[in-house]
């Protein structure tokens, strides 16, 4: 690998009380690309991607962003947890996009994406209006910037939420399972706003079950099972030569999509 | 009922007592707004502390909202006025009801607050961390907006219990709008006519702050999910 890595995860273990979800994932980011994670439900997908902008705190191995383990610093041996301050500060470098939207229901869309860039990086609410009106123009939503979410449909919602983190001008975006809560018609439009995305040279990391979407748009697909990456590679070799008998078997549930024509 | 203003009938009798009744409203008004305001602003602290306080704050919190919540109020304007005073804390007998009522209704804003903050789904805290907010702009810019609206109508029907909690002032000698009205009647033995002239009182006074908890609920309806 040339490209010096954005995001480095090495042996990163998660365990809720007895249960260890995640049992030591290796996983490298480069700057530009875009790497999916695939897997059955409880593989530990949204949980790995929840650890890396500390949702979640991993408890074992470490997870670089530019250099910078996520949520403490060495102090000699031992780690220390970073302050309140510090790790929204991380969080702030990395954008994240969910299931749920998770809009906020008492600001309009423009409001929502304001936010951020106003409360966190301290931008006059002028510019901040001008970034958000940009964005949100971006994902087609440029007439819509003053509804409320119960005023948008949920595939509009979602896009006001890419736009929302994409504004903020992360380093990395994370997409947990963002078109899961969608109803199928409604599940294009927000694929094409990260193919969008994707294409313009945004380091994304995400989650899905749009296997031909993965396949198009990845870089680098991940397969997770029961905690551990069982095969790694490009999205030919993974869909078009899967040699992990447990990955065979979950993409034989998307034959339909993969078998025919 | 007479009506008519010669010595004798209840309007003649209550135009002679209502220096004493004015002021009386007055003390009556005064207590409750002072302890509604101590007991929104060190409620909200303390439904912070039992959302997201540390396990020994939220304890802390916890013992106290029990306790509060398990004295009968009256007992706690006695303890607050004769049982400072045996430590030696000297409290005129204004302040000790201010801060008893205050200290008791504490606990009822904080645990309608918990119960508010908390019924915010947990997504919405997600997705404010997600953007990089800090802590207290969470609460003030995400969390806060969405709880008013669903703590709004428990916290107006605290101030009412404030305000017909006051009444029990005039046990520690306050002479606050039912003791005015109480020695009204001591000078002229018309009961019922002063009971229902305080009775009206506190309508009054209630059903003005209700309207305005209405109206204030209509300002945040907004708040759609």
């Amino acid at each position: 690998m040339t490209e010096p890595a954005l995001l480095q995860a090495r042996d990163v273990r998660k365990s809720f009380g007895q249960v260890e979800v995640l049992k030591g994932i290796d996983l490298t980011v480069s700057q530009g690309q875009v790497v999916s994670l695939i897997g059955a439900s409880g593989s530990g997908k949204t949980t790995f991607l929840r650890c890396i902008n500390l949702l979640e705190e991993h408890d074992g191995g470490e997870i670089l962003l530019d250099g910078d383990p996520v949520g403490y610093i060495m102090a000699g041996e031992r780690r220390k947890r970073l302050s309140e301050t510090r790790i929204s500060a991380q969080r702030a470098r990395l954008g994240m996009v969910f299931q749920q939207f998770n809009l906020f229901p008492h600001l309009t869309a423009a409001a929502n994406v304001m936010l951020g860039l106003t409360k966190v990086q301290g931008k006059s609410d002028a510019e901040a209006r001008e970034i958000a009106q940009h964005w949100l123009g971006r994902v087609g939503l440029a007439d819509r910037s003053g509804h409320y979410p119960y005023q948008l449909s949920g595939g509009q919602q979602q896009r006001v939420a890419i736009a929302r983190a994409v504004a903020m001008q992360p380093r990395l975006l994370l997409f947990d399972e963002v078109t899961s809560a969608l109803d199928p018609e409604l599940v294009a439009e927000v694929l094409s706003v990260m193919q969008g995305l994707a294409e313009s040279g945004m380091t994304m990391l995400l989650v899905s079950h749009e296997m031909m979407f993965v396949r198009d748009v990845s870089h680098h697909v991940v397969f997770l099972d029961q905690g551990k990456v069982a095969q790694a590679g490009p999205p030919g070799e993974i869909f078009g030569n899967p040699g992990n008998d447990r990955l065979k078997s979950f993409l034989g549930r998307f034959h339909g999509l993969f078998g025919r024509g | 009922m007479d009506f008519s203003m010669a010595p004798g009938t209840f309007l003649f009798e209550a135009w002679q007592a209502r220096a004493s009744l004015l002021q009386g409203l007055g003390v009556t008004m005064l207590s409750s707004a002072l302890s509604i305001v101590i007991a929104t602003v060190c409620g909200l602290a303390m439904g912070v502390a039992l959302a997201y306080g540390w396990w020994w704050l939220r304890l802390v919190a916890r013992l106290y909202v029990d306790l509060m919540r398990g004295i009968p109020l009256l007992v706690l304007i006695l303890f607050t006025y004769y049982g400072l005073a045996l430590f030696g804390i000297n409290v005129p007998a204004f302040w000790a009801g201010v801060i008893a009522l205050g200290a008791f209704a504490t606990a009822h804003v904080a645990e309608n607050f918990r119960g508010a903050v908390q019924s915010v789904p947990a997504g919405q805290m997600e997705a404010a961390k997600a953007i990089g907010l800090t802590f207290g702009k969470r609460l003030s810019y995400v969390i806060l907006p969405q709880a008013v609206r669903r703590m709004l109508p428990p916290w107006v029907n605290t101030a009412l219990e404030i305000v017909k909690g006051t009444t029990l002032l005039s046990i520690i000698g306050v002479v606050e709008l039912l003791l005015s009205a109480q020695q009204a009647m001591a000078r002229n033995y018309m009961i019922i006519d002063f009971y229902l002239l305080t009775t009206a009182l506190y309508v009054a006074i209630n059903f003005t702050l209700a309207q305005l908890g209405a109206s204030l609920e209509r300002r945040f309806s907004y708040l759609r999910y």
